[in-house]
């Protein structure tokens, strides 16, 4: 069983949800990574996303755009956040580690490049929100062949057929992209989320993960009692930028989901 | 809808590597090609707006001052200039917007680099009573400022992009997003032969009139087929529709002029071919082909004096064709362009876009060592109005 599907067995066997937190590597500083991810391990992150900045993040929205042309502007790389993710794993941090990032970075590199190296430096999952199911065989299967875990997504735009296809050729955990957008903080969940959520469970046991638009400990609290998982990404940036004290300001943030996700 | 049906590739390029959000889409989107290109009710509606709407077809013009100054080839001129709006643009234009009515979409969005994508998509939208929203690089913005009018008094909405480089882009990025967040209601109406499938061949297909009509056009006035065609290629809508009719015949041979900018070595240009250390394969917008680069796979910033040029990826069967060698790709200076753009209009009365006088520029070179026997074919994908204040502003002292 890769790390990821341990610790979401974990989670469900003591009937808890596992909050999901994204940073960008290389936001607001260079080397902030080392700092953030450990606060955020210790105010109750169960898995973390690593963002690689790409020039061009086309899925994402305003507040992900701007970390990641700061974090290209501090010179964060695909090299330099493998060194980075080997960095947190010597500090004895074991929760898993998804490397969130667009597709032509990990392509340049070389997929059995990209696998083994990101293998080696303690990466468990894979998410690219441009490499949908029908482009994905090469990278799925290099990465599965190391235990690690190409997490796919799924849309409201989704229809019955491509859940089945998608759940089918999923490990790890499902990523629910909340609404029809890009990422970023909204005020409200979507009226539509439960259904979504019902019509992919109906196809599957693995773990669903909520993700794009959660910003509050009540939005937190509503997924959790609805999926596996929450994910937290632009509100969690935008604390980050916004606090005078970045780890500080993630880790008090976190908390604060962590309350709604256990309450 | 399956999974496992990849969109058909150009040898190893095209594909479809965009958010899922998008995927029902296309696939909605590639299933209402495929039967509106097979309804002979649509096809009639298209030729009939091509027809009586657009001017189409439009006329091939010998070049006879201009073949004469270069003592070579006989030169003829497809005027795509003299469509509708300026430019070929709205070839493609009026079948998307055509197409996304019959899908039931209400709203349009579309990015644009030059403006002449989008003036010919605000066109269309005016036409069938479409909500049209234009996205447009700020730098673009400025260097077109006459299409930005343009655009409003068409009625679209136009949307300045900052992110980036601020030109095509960024505002296709922005298009997109826009797409993903409206994709109910909303078509993209993508202007060039690039993005995912089914964007590459449905553009094409909407712009292979350019090359029928040559092709028809050429085969009266010479009984013959000629022996070379000159395009210029950015994403290579307007490339792609007036080689694509030709491929099958051996005899013609076709050249892609893609924007040398300041040249080469100096990385300011848009020469997804021919600089190795920056052009190779990639994935940009959905698509994998030639993209310009850094070591790392992020996007390089480009730069051409034409704004529709401007733009650092290759449509994928362009990549291929260049891969099988069917069709050789060089580039030309925005001052070699620069030069064409007056010759012309000083010899034969035509003043072209910018982005057709790269195709004039490489005509130039070629036409002295071909034999007056000899027939020569440029594109003039569009005219040149949008770009005398450009002109104006280089040329005056």
């Amino acid at each position: 069983m890769s790390r990821i599907a341990t610790v979401f067995h974990q989670l469900r066997a003591q009937g808890r949800k596992a909050l999901i937190p994204y940073i960008t590597l290389g936001f607001p500083e260079r080397e902030s990574a080392l700092e953030l991810v450990p606060a955020l391990v210790e105010a109750g992150a169960d898995l973390v996303e690593l963002g690689v900045p790409f020039s061009d993040p086309l899925a994402d929205g305003a507040t992900i755009q701007a970390a990641s042309q700061r974090a290209l502007a501090n010179g964060m790389t695909p090299d330099l956040a493998l060194e980075q993710i080997t960095q947190l794993r010597a500090r004895g941090l074991t929760v898993p580690f998804i490397w969130m990032g667009y597709y032509n970075p990990i392509l340049q590199m070389g997929l059995e490049v990209f696998a083994r190296r990101a293998a080696e430096a303690g990466v468990d999952g894979v998410i690219v929100p441009d490499l949908p199911p029908e482009e994905a065989d090469a990278l799925q299967q290099a990465l599965q062949v190391r235990g690690m875990d190409l997490i796919f997504l799924l849309a409201p735009t989704s229809d019955e057929e491509r859940i089945r296809e998608v759940t089918r050729r999923s490990t790890g955990f499902i990523y629910l992209v909340s609404v029809t957008g890009v990422t970023g903080a909204r005020e409200h969940l979507p009226p539509d989320l439960p259904d979504l959520v019902r019509r992919v469970r109906r196809h599957t046991d693995l773990p669903l993960a909520v993700g794009f638009g959660i910003s509050r400990p009540e939005h937190a609290a509503a997924v959790g009692r609805l999926a596996d998982g929450v994910i937290v990404g632009s509100a969690l940036l935008r604390a980050v930028a916004e606090a005078k004290d970045p780890v500080e300001g993630s880790r008090d943030f976190l908390k604060g989901l962590r309350q709604g996700l256990d309450a | 809808m399956t999974v496992r049906n990849p969109g058909p590739r150009y040898g190893p390029y095209g594909g479809m590597y965009v958010p899922e959000t998008l995927i029902p889409a296309l696939k909605e989107l590639e299933a209402a090609y495929e039967e509106a290109h097979q309804d002979p009710a649509f096809q009639a509606e298209l030729q009939d707006l091509l027809h009586r709407y657009a001017g189409r077809p439009t006329p091939l013009t010998p070049a006879r001052r201009l073949s004469q100054a270069l003592g070579g080839a006989r030169i003829y001129l497809k005027r795509e200039d003299l469509a509708h709006t300026g430019a070929h643009k709205i070839n493609n234009a009026l079948g998307q917007a055509l197409l996304a009515k019959r899908m039931g979409k209400t709203r349009i969005v579309a990015e644009t680099g030059a403006g002449q994508h989008g003036v010919a998509t605000a066109t269309a939208c005016a036409l069938l009573g479409l909500e049209c929203v234009i996205y447009m690089g700020a730098v673009d913005m400025e260097r077109q400022a006459l299409n930005v009018f343009r655009m409003r008094l068409l009625g679209a909405e136009v949307r300045a992009v900052d992110a980036g480089s601020r030109t095509l882009k960024d505002a296709i990025n922005e298009a997109i997003r826009d797409w993903v967040t409206n994709v109910r209601t909303t078509h993209y109406l993508l202007g060039s032969a690039l993005g995912p499938h089914p964007y590459p061949r449905m553009v094409r297909d909407f712009q292979r009139v350019i090359g029928e009509e040559t092709r028809r056009q050429i085969l009266e006035a010479k009984g013959r087929l000629p022996d070379l065609l000159i395009a210029c290629v950015g994403g290579g809508s307007n490339a792609i529709g007036f080689f694509h009719p030709f491929l099958e015949d051996e005899g013609v041979a076709m050249v892609g002029v893609e924007a040398g900018g300041l040249g080469i070595p100096s990385g300011k240009h848009a020469a997804r071919f021919a600089d190795p250390k920056r052009g190779r394969p990639g994935v940009l917008h959905g698509t994998y082909t030639y993209v310009l680069q850094d070591e790392h796979g992020n996007i390089l910033e480009t730069h051409s004096v034409s704004a529709g040029l401007d733009y650092p990826a290759v449509g994928p069967e362009h990549a291929w064709l260049r891969d099988i060698g069917r069709v050789e790709y060089t580039y030309v200076t925005d001052e070699e362009a620069l030069d064409a753009f007056q010759r012309l209009s000083r010899l034969e009365g035509i003043i072209p876009a910018l982005e057709s006088a790269h195709a004039v520029a490489e005509a130039i070179k070629r036409a002295p060592q071909m034999r007056p026997d000899q027939v020569l074919i440029i594109n003039l994908s569009g005219r040149g109005d949008k770009d005398v204040p450009t002109l104006a502003k280089r040329l005056s002292p």
